[in-house]
């Protein structure tokens, strides 16, 4: 609890030197990031909407690492779950001749295309878990996929036909499909809300469910799991599966509920910022709700920063990328607060003898 | 003996972890060239001081002496300086790595900034010249048997110059033979000035080697006796705090109808030999079959098949008048088939759950445990508090991580779990690995209560006593075959050594 939160704040404080370096000032620098970021209704409201799909790729990152997995291809689950929902949100009527109730269009196309990133992702888990293949080799390898397939099907059979668009982007997704705003006038949406109702669902099924049980015995040790009679490959292939699934939510919230259109490049960058935001929220769906915030507060607030004091955004991915550092490396944070750690650290070294 | 100086003392140590009192002002001294034993129950508190004198937790109050000096030790490598060496049950090797690389580890000689090889070969040869200890310092160590294993580990500390060795019961994954090997290098180690700490939970072998033996209990130390002035009545009982009884009652088996019938059974391991070639045999209710023999002669392979953890190369398993051959573990539970691992940290548990998870491991999913996919924490409470207090599993509550109780505890947790549900044979191997007399006797009770209830129980361990103690039967194991079955009642612990080391039996 305590190390993440110190290594934001030695973060910042390391971000301040850089801002200086740049030949910023700090303090209005970072004024100015908190009033982008939370100063005001419609910078809350965009915070918001920054932070949604981070809350959904980082569940999706966290609840793998869970299964003892590591996700590497949220970025590519995104993508193909993005594409999907596209493709029912605009395609969807026209394939029926008919147009849709949105209670129908819109659960259709969110939950497609979280299927499709479900779908996905389950192939590396199956790949896993019976060839034994790696999985951050192969969630690299259909990242590539999907952002290769996303791109020849925006630039070809999805792409908009209106003429005045020169950019790779699917048409525009039925007003039945487009999950509305809350307030008029801001761009906050439900898929905010479902983000946190997503995050508990989540935590109830890590901690209280059967099925969490088997991801996370799986996770902690395969050997013991199959002594207990778990079937080790499904739950692998499952937790992958759920995984890509709510990545797949990621990309989908912002076709339905944001751009109501799939962009070329839209998705790239979220698959290591939700990696990032995973070991920052310490894998709990809480610290993941907290650290997705965080990082939607930073990215948002950075254009203000900019405006403020003339420090290029680029800043900002400096202090997330020392975040993540320090998250990481959590041995630095502890030396740097002389964190006794007591020789009370796990002992690597107990047998028989306990 | 006369009067050796005094290299390592502690005195007043006391530890406190959350919950648990594990030292309690304890005073513990070590002469020099000492083999000085230190016996105590499960949780008693052995490893916690063993771990201070290493370095790798500190002391909530107490002093530490080395050779007469105060030292202040918060590090291994501040007790490494001081001249300690600890071996611990589990060996910090890396398997891929060859012996001298393994040595070096941490500690690398260096010639202008590379690895000199060359050195260490050497200094590991004259080390193994110096203290009879062979070894090969090219071997790589994960083709070693675990008795070489732990000598690499001796010589690890002696190479950082150690004069005070700790082993942490190193005997008990060791076959006899093996143990007979280190308790040779442990006294050419002791002549040549070295002391020893030796934590052990088998009285004969305390007797059999110790120059002093200190007791300890519930973190405390009950007394420090000479070997010639005891024995292991007096000692259990020191240690358990009640008379213990040594030997098991048990009245003849009642034989019941086969629960477990392996007809031709033949196994690979992992690098495709057959370890296990062709074996037959039956357990009926209410009988115990005990499987002796050295370790490795397959019986790992065996239970592993038997249990589903790990595929048949032939023949047929019929486990409750079904053929259960390549059968999943689950479905082999649900028929009620109870397995106590020989790994209990790799199979037997998740160090990272709780106490209270460990106990229902395998049964999480049914009633009353899990309903409709949904854990019931107050079934799973419930459960686990009868079971630490039937089974006298200390720990401060349900909800620590079992991979912080003793190893004693930890093994305990396992067989409360599998002796606690609905079952019809028991597969036991090692049940009593790591556990103190108190344990053993009251496992050993209620493995013979359970047979006498009509459970047919396939018991396999590499103790000896503990075969002839509870066996109806006994098959030995060499080679991947059983080479003889034999009434238990019918044969001598000479007769059954012989056939072990490949003796042919013939009637
Ligand atoms: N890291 C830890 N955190 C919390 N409690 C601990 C820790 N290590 C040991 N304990 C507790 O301290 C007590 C003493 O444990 P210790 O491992 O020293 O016992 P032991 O005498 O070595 O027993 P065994 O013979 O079973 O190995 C136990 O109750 C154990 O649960
Ligand atoms: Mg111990």
């Amino acid at each position: 609890m305590l190390v993440p939160l110190l290594a934001v704040l030695t973060a910042v404080v390391v971000g301040g030197v850089v801002i200086v370096a740049v030949g910023g000032n700090p303090f209005f620098a970072y004024i100015g990031l908190i009033q982008g970021s939370f100063g005001s209704a419609k910078a809350l409201s965009e915070t918001a909407v920054w932070a949604t799909p981070y809350i959904f790729a980082g569940l999706a990152v966290a609840l793998a690492f869970k299964g003892g997995l590591f996700n590497i291809g949220a970025e590519g689950q995104l993508a193909f779950g993005a594409v999907t929902a596209a493709l029912i949100g605009y395609a969807l009527p026209d394939w029926l001749g008919t147009d849709l109730p949105a209670i129908i269009h819109i659960p259709l196309a969110v939950g497609l295309g979280a299927l499709a990133g479900a779908l996905w992702a389950a192939i590396p888990g199956a790949l896993k878990a019976y060839t034994g293949g790696h999985e951050v080799i192969n969630t690299i390898m259909m990242n590539y996929i999907a952002l290769n397939l996303t791109s020849f099907l925006l630039n070809g059979p999805m792409r908009d036909p209106n003429p005045i668009d020169l950019s790779a982007q699917t048409p525009e997704i039925a007003l039945s499909a487009r999950i509305p705003p809350l307030f008029e006038g801001l761009r906050f949406h439900w898929g905010f809300i479902l983000a946190l109702v997503v995050a508990f669902l989540v935590y109830i099924l890590i901690w209280k469910t059967t099925l969490g049980f088997e991801i996370r015995t799986v996770g902690s040790n395969p050997d013991a799991a199959q002594y207990a009679g778990i079937n080790v490959k499904r739950t692998i292939v499952i937790s992958m599966a759920l995984s890509g699934l709510l990545a797949g939510m990621a990309g989908t919230i912002e076709v339905t509920a944001l751009n109501y259109r799939h962009e070329l490049g839209f998705s790239i960058g979220y698959g290591f910022d939700a990696i990032a935001i995973a070991l920052l929220g310490k894998t709990h769906p809480l610290g993941v709700v907290l650290a997705a915030i965080l990082f939607g507060a930073m990215r948002n607030g950075a254009t203000r920063m900019q405006f403020l004091t003339q420090i290029p955004v680029d800043v900002i991915s400096v202090i997330q990328a020392l975040i993540l550092l320090f998250v990481a490396a959590d041995a630095i944070i502890r030396y740097i607060y002389r964190f006794k750690t007591r020789g009370e650290r796990v002992v690597l070294t107990r047998g028989w003898g306990g | 003996m006369t009067e050796q100086p005094i290299v390592l003392e502690a005195k007043g140590i006391t530890k406190n972890f959350p919950g648990v009192l594990a030292n309690d002002q304890v005073d513990f001294d070590l002469r020099k060239g000492e083999i000085h034993a230190l016996l105590g129950e499960n949780g008693a508190g052995k490893t916690t001081l063993m771990n201070i004198l290493y370095g790798l937790y500190k002391p909530d109050s107490g002093e530490i002496k080395v050779n007469g000096q105060p030292v202040v030790i918060h590090s291994p490598k501040d007790s490494i300086e001081a001249g300690i060496g600890m071996v611990h049950q589990h060996f910090m090797l890396v398997p891929v790595f060859t012996v001298a690389e393994n040595i070096m580890l941490g500690d690398e000689t260096t010639r202008y900034g590379v690895l000199d090889q060359k050195a260490v070969v050497r200094r590991v040869k004259e080390l193994s010249k110096q203290y009879s200890l062979e070894i090969d310092p090219n071997a790589i160590v994960g083709q070693l048997p675990v008795g070489v294993q732990q000598r690499v580990e001796i010589i690890k500390a002696l190479y950082r110059n150690a004069q005070i060795l700790i082993l942490d019961e190193p005997t008990a994954v060791l076959t006899p033979q093996e143990a007979d090997d280190l308790f040779v290098i442990m006294r050419e180690l002791t002549r040549r000035g070295v002391s020893i700490i030796f934590i052990t939970h088998k009285l004969k072998e305390v007797l059999a080697i110790a120059d002093r033996i200190t007791v300890m209990r519930a973190g405390r130390v009950v007394g420090t006796v000479d070997p010639k002035d005891t024995n292991e009545q007096k000692l259990a009982a020191m240690m358990v705090g009640r008379e213990v009884i040594l030997k098991v009652e048990k009245k003849p088996a009642q034989p019941g109808k086969q629960v477990l019938e392996v007809e031709g059974l033949s196994v690979h391991d992992w690098r495709g030999l057959e370890t296990v070639r062709g074996v037959t045999f039956q357990v009926r209710a209410g009988e115990i079959l005990g499987i002796a023999g050295v370790q490795g002669n397959g019986q790992t392979e065996l239970v592993e098949t038997l249990t589903g953890l790990r595929p048949s190369a032939g023949g047929k398993i019929r486990f409750s008048g079904q053929d259960m051959t390549g059968k999943s573990p689950r479905l082999l539970t649900e028929t009620g088939m109870a397995h106590i691992p020989e790994d209990r940290q790799r199979h037997g548990l998740v160090l990272s759950y709780p106490v209270a998870d460990n106990l229902v491991l395998n049964t999480y999913y049914k009633q009353p445990f899990g309903v409709r996919g949904i854990m019931q924490p107050a079934a799973i409470d419930a459960n686990a508090r009868k079971l630490i207090q039937d089974f006298d599993i200390r720990t401060p509550s349900p909800y620590v991580n079992v991979g912080k109780l003793s190893g004693g505890n930890q093994q305990k947790v396992i067989v409360a779990r599998e002796l606690s549900h609905e079952i019809n044979l028991l597969i036991a191997n090692q049940p009593t690995r790591g556990l103190d007399v108190g344990s053993i006797e009251y496992i050993h009770q209620e493995i013979v209560a359970m047979r006498d209830r009509g459970l047919g129980v396939l018991l396999v361990s590499a103790e000896l006593d503990e075969i002839m103690a509870l066996s109806d039967r006994i098959a030995v194991m060499y080679r991947g075959q059983i080479v003889v079955t034999v009434d238990a009642n019918k044969v001598t612990r000479e007769q059954l050594g012989l056939w072990m080391a490949g003796a042919h039996p013939e009637e």
